[in-house]
């Protein structure tokens, strides 16, 4: 007995020393986590991302950092594969000890590492425009949420262009599905008739777009004016764009805006073709500020290439990180429980010359700009919204979560707030 | 309406004597100086007045919008185009300037815009001396519909000797004449026929906007008859139109499958790099199209040929070093095989993501394969037509080689059977060193034509590697026939169920098919005895 008492107090002592260790080491810097995609299909768009993060965290350290002490990127890569962007973001909170984290890309891959920051309480910042209908304690959604984008974009077409008939084209899974889900409620109640509705859908990475191209064409030869909207991700945009080019189909005759084609998309294409074609998103690299000419120079000049290119969720990014660093000062501490609520009306510029401000529902305001694709692979922007606009985060136009709202200020402090049975949780 | 008539007439007066006009400086500052505005709106009504100003420059300006090569000087509003020599000249007096302008701004353009710039140069183009130029802007004002134009259609109608030209500028005065409500019955009954006999989805869609509220019982009746013939001719089209996607789909599988027809095929060896081969031939194609821009610009029509044996050396290089250090080691251990040349593919495209980056390459179609041939409605894209036509020659060539040449008489033989090709003094392992730099060779000239098509991205190769198996285990493992059916027919069987099934279902009933058809007929179409039947 003595024995074993002897025995747990020596282990009992080394656990602590070792735990005092690490926590030594911890207090030296405050580690932020980089969860994007290095390998694998969203490489070619996560790995932008894990550069702005260095670069910005570098920023930061130059500037002498956050509470006076450097900042340190912890980068891992979960390679595109869901289930390990999970065991990835254990690591980083459990054996990393990152105070907050930036990642993610495709809603699967959030949906994926949400259960775990919401078991350890840590924070993730989510830099892409995506479906909404959630929202989590714990994540900080930057990107834009279908009424940021979707809904503007369809409303520009509406009055602009006069669009009465619409192709609702997307790759097959859950972000375009529900957008254009929203879409069509939308576009149902402002009187659209559901035979001037097409909806399709693609598999991931198609690349063979001539019937559906034909489809389109014909479906617009009805003697009303068509539009795409196009929810087609990745690598499928390519030959879809190169596919309109051939079959001749000009923006002037049928316009396709698109949510998920930016700068980087366009640099693998010769855009003489697609000129006048549309993207909504809530930045251009050809946003003329100086605050966003200011931070393409100096990104150029980090990233040592004069011709990178800057996007969207890049900005997001920028803006997620400014506010971090904000909330951190204003709690005076990077406990994430305590940062979480400092976050909560936390106000930074954003690149185009206004502010973006943290709302209680964890989404951010943005302005909305509709571009066109001029010959350079750049955006023309076309109309953009007067102020930024609040993220809905749970639609209006789809049953089941127009009742619901976010809120994480107390007393509420809840996701998913059912305005007509005054209780938290679930859908209607 | 009199007014614009009036100008239109003006128009066709001023551009008869063009060559004789002064210059009216004054009057065409005013006019220009509409452009000089960041607003849409008011670029859109600036167009048009300038369209029918008569100024000697407007033809040249409105082409430099076109082209974005107009800007103006905020200060003054005076406007500038940029000649092909890359100097600016100002708009107002047609002549360069006494020094060049600073400190321009670009007149911006959207779709309305752009929309205003094609029908207002389609108007101004009626006349011109060029009958491509004729032809095209009849198409612009088929498009524009508009009304002002119609007493400049009816001269230039009458006098026009070209046959086909006329045919354009015919159906352009019905496109306009069939909506136009205060035109005569006759003359919309008319324009109805005249747009059935164009008989495409175009005309198809004009006839469908004529309805009872917009014209006469029987106007109404004359278009919904020309329409019904159009979409009756449109709809047998379509059968030839989704023939043509299929064959044109096929022979990319066919492209993508061949290299590995040799390989997994022939060889034996389940070769999951066999995408990495048509990636790295995508490459070769990008680095060649970068090395011509850069030093030759002139010669850029002939990359893709230039590309096509660098291709086939790189890949075959590769393949030949993957065979010497991997792949000999585990003949007849097909598992341990599919796992190495998985890692070696990861290897490849990680390797191909750090020298060139993760982000896609632009690969740029030479000047003969953009366009479309228009045959009567059935339309035909060149890039597509050249990639039938190539991988038909690829498919050739290399049955050629397994048939007429010693290389491949030697292969089919250690194919066949190795020990008795053996003990006949062949060097087996040479040759199968040969065979897979060979099939890795024809995979990277598969990519050259794949760069046209798809993304040139570290990511290229996995998107081709599932249909390049099933369409070599479907067609019959070793036998090159049955890749060529196999990948036609898959082709074809693709095209025709997505416009029921919708893309993403028709896939999954092929695949179902192919399963049920490779459980009746294990060895697919056609069966071969070679090494891999042993196994």
């Amino acid at each position: 007995m003595k024995k074993l008492i002897s025995k747990m107090a020596v282990s009992a002592l080394v656990a602590s020393s070792l735990v005092a260790s690490i926590a030594a080491k911890a207090e030296d810097t405050i580690k932020i986590g980089i969860l994007h995609s290095l390998s694998g299909t969203m490489a070619i768009s996560e790995t932008t991302l894990k550069d702005t993060m260095l670069y910005l965290i570098d920023e930061q350290n130059k500037k002498g950092g956050v509470l006076g002490k450097k900042l340190e990127a912890v980068v891992v890569d979960p390679a595109s594969n869901w289930p390990l962007f999970a065991e990835k973001a254990r690591e980083l909170i459990t054996k990393d000890k990152v105070v907050a984290t930036f990642g993610c890309w495709t809603s699967v891959s959030r949906k994926s590492v949400l259960p775990v920051f919401e078991e350890l309480n840590s924070i993730l910042f989510y830099p892409v425009q995506y479906e909404g209908e959630e929202s989590s304690k714990n994540i900080f959604y930057t990107g834009a949420a279908p009424n940021q984008q979707a809904i503007p974009a369809v409303d520009y077409l509406m009055e602009n262009e006069k669009v009465q008939r619409w192709v609702l084209a997307g790759t097959d899974y859950v972000y375009p599905r529900t957008t254009n889900k929203i879409l069509e409620a939308y576009l149902k109640a402002k009187g659209v008739k559901p035979d001037d509705i097409m909806i399709n859908y693609t598999p991931f990475g198609h690349s063979d777009w001539q019937t559906i191209v034909a489809d389109i064409k014909k479906f617009g030869s009805a003697g009303k004016k068509t539009a795409v909207v196009s929810t087609i991700n990745g690598d499928a945009n390519v030959p879809f764009y190169k596919e309109l080019g051939n079959q001749g189909i000009k923006a002037t005759d049928i316009p396709v805006v698109a949510f998920s084609v930016g700068e980087e998309e366009l640099a693998g294409l010769d855009t003489k073709p697609l000129v006048g074609h549309l993207a909504a998103w809530n930045y251009f690299e050809s946003v003329d500020t100086p605050e966003n000419k200011d931070f393409i120079a100096k990104w150029q000049a980090y990233t040592k290439n004069p011709k990178r290119t800057t996007n969207d969720p890049m900005e997001a990014h920028v803006i997620g990180f400014n506010m971090w660093v904000k909330a951190v000062e204003k709690a005076g501490t990077t406990d994430p429980s305590k940062v979480i609520d400092a976050m909560i009306g936390v106000s930074v510029p954003n690149l185009t010359g206004g502010l973006s401000t943290m709302m209680p529902n964890h989404h951010i305001t943005k302005p909305v700009l509709i571009g066109e694709i001029k010959a350079d692979g750049q955006f023309n922007t076309v109309w953009q919204t007067p102020g930024t606009v609040v993220a809905n985060e749970w639609s209006p136009y789809l049953e089941g979560s127009k009742d619901l709202i976010a809120d994480w200020r107390a007393p509420l402090s809840c996701g998913n707030f059912n305005v007509k049975t005054g209780k938290c949780g679930g859908k209607g | 309406m009199l007014r614009r008539l009036t100008l239109i007439l003006g128009l066709l007066i001023g551009l008869a004597s063009l060559e004789s006009q002064p210059v009216w400086a004054d009057d065409a500052n005013i006019v220009l100086k509409r452009l000089a505005t960041d607003n849409y709106g008011d670029i859109e009504t600036g167009i048009t007045a300038l369209a029918a100003s008569g100024i000697a420059s407007s033809e040249a300006v409105l082409n430099a919008l076109a082209d974005s090569r107009l800007s103006y000087r905020p200060s003054d509003k005076a406007i500038f185009f940029k000649d092909a020599s890359g100097q600016w000249i100002d708009a107002a007096t047609n002549a360069l300037p006494s020094e060049q302008p600073t400190g321009l701004k670009p007149v911006k353009v959207n779709n309305r815009v752009r929309r205003a710039l094609d029908a207002a140069l389609g108007s101004m183009t009626l006349l011109s001396a060029d009958p491509q130029k004729r032809m095209a802007a009849a198409d612009a004002v088929f498009k524009s519909r508009d009304a002002t134009t119609l007493v400049a259609l009816d001269s230039v109608i009458a006098k026009e000797t070209d046959p086909v030209v006329r045919q354009h500028f015919e159906e352009a005065r019905a496109a306009v004449l069939i909506l136009k409500p205060d035109a005569s019955e006759t003359d919309r009954v008319g324009a109805a026929e005249k747009l059935g006999q164009r008989g495409d989805q175009d005309a198809l869609a004009l006839l469908n906007s004529v309805t009872e509220a917009n014209a006469s019982f029987v106007v109404v009746a004359a278009a919904s008859l020309a329409a019904k013939g159009i979409s009756r001719r449109l709809a047998l089209l379509s059968t030839a139109q989704n023939a043509w996607y299929g064959l044109s789909l096929g022979s990319v599988l066919l492209l993508a499958a061949i290299g590995l027809a040799i390989t997994f095929g022939v060889m034996g060896i389940i070769n999951m790099a066999h995408g990495e081969m048509v990636m790295l031939g995508a490459y070769t194609t990008f680095v060649v199209q970068e090395i011509i821009r850069s030093k030759a610009p002139s010669l850029f029509d002939w990359s893709l040929p230039i590309a096509i044996p660098l291709a086939f050396c790189v890949s075959a290089l590769v393949g030949l070093l993957i065979e010497r250090t991997v792949i000999r080691y585990l003949y007849g251990r097909p598992l341990e095989t599919l796992l190495a040349t998985w890692g070696v593919s990861l290897m490849l495209q990680q390797a191909v993501r750090s020298a060139f980056g993760a982000n896609n390459r632009e690969v740029g179609a030479p000047s003969y394969m953009a366009g479309v041939w228009n045959l009567n409605g059935f339309q035909i894209t060149y890039g597509r037509l050249w990639i039938i036509l190539f991988s038909l020659a690829v498919f050739l060539a290399l049955l050629g080689v397994m048939r007429g040449t010693s290389l491949g008489l030697r292969m089919r033989a250690v194919i066949q059977n190795r020990r008795m090709a053996a003990a006949m003094g062949i060097r087996t392992p040479v040759i199968d060193a040969l065979t897979f730099a060979l099939g890795s060779g024809v995979a990277g000239i598969a990519g050259v034509a794949l760069s046209q098509i798809d993304n040139v991205s570290p990511n290229l190769g996995q998107s081709y590697i599932i249909d390049s198996f099933l369409v070599v285990v479907f067609g019959g493992v070793g036998n090159l026939w049955g890749t060529l059916l196999g990948a036609l027919s898959l082709g074809l069987a693709n095209k025709f169920l997505e416009p029921i099934a919708g893309a993403v279902l028709g896939k999954i009933i092929l695949l179902a098919v192919i399963i049920l058809f490779i459980q009746r007929r294990p060895r697919g179409l056609f069966a071969l005895k070679g090494r891999a039947v042993e196994q």
